[in-house]
């Protein structure tokens, strides 16, 4: 079966510093899939990649076994992947219904678009402020509207850059279900290096080291696993390179 | 945040265009007509820089050279044709294709908002040579001489569509400038009210969100900007009619004083730049009668005041003040 979303070889040079080196993945339809790594780890960079906001030094980005490598963001969302940057990227200046709005706008006519941005508002529980302005909501609502945004179009691929961020242990674990149930609709990859966090929603678990693929396999697996946690000590794990089969 | 139909706005504009084209001249003397004329071709360009600036949020520095390009397009096509009917279209799609060229140059090279300031200021300034630079019989577009630094003072006036031997009075040109500011305003507004007008400003508020939601920046920011080319163009036709072109409309002092008139009226509204176009075009007039004291410097200190007692511009702070009047009034 064609996966949802495959990189191949994919590798972000800048200069002599290898963000990203050759990494092969598969996201499955109606995976989620998490991606860690501690700082540095080149997941950000990745996430970039899959993203449009980089253009992949090597390698191949295939959707639905189309290759989309170097497109711009604009046509990775066209294609149905919905995505929300680690901090916050709102309208500040309008308000969260016009906001939800604006990414329905495209594919339906207003009543339609109008009827779908309340039900999303609605399913996210920020119903009751479609008429405030963005910029003077709280972190939390925020992180709500932008999800939202992302998500009223019913995106087939959501992918998810450090979603906790900035948040309280209940915003964290309100998140969590959140992504949960989100995923019985949609498939969401989502790159994190909070440990807690991938214990609580994670099934399958990529974890970069140095721009690598370091492991990939169940959330109990790589948790337990001694040079996962070596990485996240800053501990020299060896060799780092592209994991083998 | 624009939702609603602006039917107010619209019926209000274009009654108080009839009106103003109406009375007016009746009421003023022929000069001071021509310059409310030159006042109003000047607030058509500052509402064009207030469409692309504040619901673009494109600072373009160089929103003349579309202006110059509107003028000398539309003096050199009524020499060449018979009559103006034709010249009045042509000297909006000129600047408005120049606009596009070069806006597909700056967007579609991604080239950062603070750079495309600096481009369009130095487009302009390069008109502005060029046209300087063309003095001579050699300098001319078919029967319309180039002029150099003179321009073009034959530039002949608007005439009764379809009727080239019958030109319009200064007082149907004030007519035609009144009216022209209000269809430009009516089309900006439903413009903002569409579909592209919602995504251009969303594309102000945040590019990047805009880009990750499935918008091509790029082609919001090019069609802002060829509309922006085609009023300023209208504006340069209509100043051509009550002055005549001369490279003085590339120049950096109108380039540097629309986007005063734009920040002092209200930077993100469109009524505020072109009161502010008047209301400071009018304070200049008057500050070169006085004789004791500098105009400019009266002018600097007004701007200074405007900018730090009334940073948002006039209209945005005169709008809020009322609302807080009327709550005030609605509390008691």
């Amino acid at each position: 079966m064609t996966a949802l979303l495959a990189t191949e070889n994919l590798s972000m040079h800048f200069g002599g510093v290898r963000a990203v080196n050759g990494v092969s993945l598969a996201i499955a339809e109606g995976e989620l899939r998490c991606l860690i790594g501690p700082n540095g780890a080149g997941k950000s960079t990745f996430f970039k990649c899959l993203t449009g906001q980089y253009k992949p030094t090597a390698g191949r980005i295939r959707f639905r076994g189309r290759d989309v490598t170097g497109y711009d963001s604009f046509a990775i969302a066209r294609l149905g992947v919905g995505i929300k940057t680690q901090v916050p990227s709102l309208f500040d200046g309008l308000d969260v219904m016009e906001s939800v709005l604006l990414a329905l706008r495209r594919r339906h006519n207003e009543a339609i678009a109008r009827s779908r941005a309340l039900a999303v508002l609605d399913r996210l529980g920020i119903a009751a402020l479609v008429r405030h302005e963005v910029g003077r909501l709280g972190h939390g609502q925020r992180q709500l509207v932008e999800l939202a945004m992302v998500v009223a179009p019913e995106p087939d691929l959501i992918i998810l850059d450090e979603p906790t961020a900035g948040m309280s242990v209940e915003e964290t674990a309100r998140t969590a279900e959140l992504i949960r149930e989100l995923n019985r609709r949609h498939a969401i990859v989502v790159v994190e290096h909070d440990m807690q966090f991938i214990r609580a929603i994670a099934k399958t678990v990529t974890v970069f080291h140095q721009g690598y693929v370091l492991m990939e396999d169940s959330a109990e697996r790589v948790l337990a696993d001694p040079r996962v946690r070596d990485v996240y000590l800053g501990k020299a794990v060896g060799p780092a390179g592209p994991e083998q089969p | 945040m624009i939702r609603r139909f602006p039917w107010a706005e619209i019926v209000v504009a274009l009654l108080l265009a009839a009106i103003s084209a109406w009375a007016l001249p009746r009421l003023l003397p022929l000069y001071l007509l021509i310059n409310a004329t030159i006042y109003v071709s000047m607030a058509v360009l500052a509402l064009s820089l207030a469409f692309v600036w504040g619901f673009g949020g494109i600072l373009c520095f160089g929103q003349t050279a579309f202006f110059g390009l509107g003028g000398y397009t539309y003096a050199v096509a009524a020499l060449n044709l018979t009559g103006t009917s034709w010249a009045v279209p042509i000297a909006v799609a000129v600047p408005a294709l120049f606009a596009a060229l070069l806006g597909y140059l700056m967007f579609f090279g991604r080239v950062g908002n603070i750079y495309v300031g600096v481009i369009t200021f130095a487009v302009t300034l390069i008109l502005f040579n060029f046209a300087n630079s063309t003095a001579g019989a050699q300098w001319h577009i078919g029967a319309a001489p180039l002029g150099g630094f003179n321009g073009i003072p034959s530039t002949p006036p608007l005439n009764v569509p379809g009727e080239p031997g019958n030109a319009l009075a200064p007082e149907e040109i004030f007519g035609v400038a009144a009216i022209s500011l209000a269809l430009s305003y009516v089309i900006c507004k439903l413009l903002l009210h569409s579909r592209f007008g919602r995504a251009a400003v969303a594309v102000k508020e945040n590019e990047t969100r805009a880009e990750l939601l499935g918008y091509d920046v790029r082609l919001y920011k090019l069609g802002v900007f060829a509309i922006g080319g085609a009023i300023a163009g209208l504006a340069g036709m209509l100043f051509a009619n009550c002055v005549f072109v001369s490279p003085t409309m590339f120049s950096l002092f109108y380039a540097a004083q629309v986007i005063i008139w734009v920040m002092v009226g209200g930077l993100g509204t469109l009524v505020g730049p072109m009161l502010g176009a008047i209301v400071l075009q009018m304070l200049t007039a008057w500050a070169g009668t006085l004789k004791d004291v500098s105009p400019n410097l009266i002018l600097g200190v007004i701007l200074m005041a405007a900018v730090l007692v009334i940073p948002r511009g006039i209209l945005p702070t005169a709008t809020e003040a009322a609302a807080r009047l009327g709550r005030r009034g609605a509390a008691r």
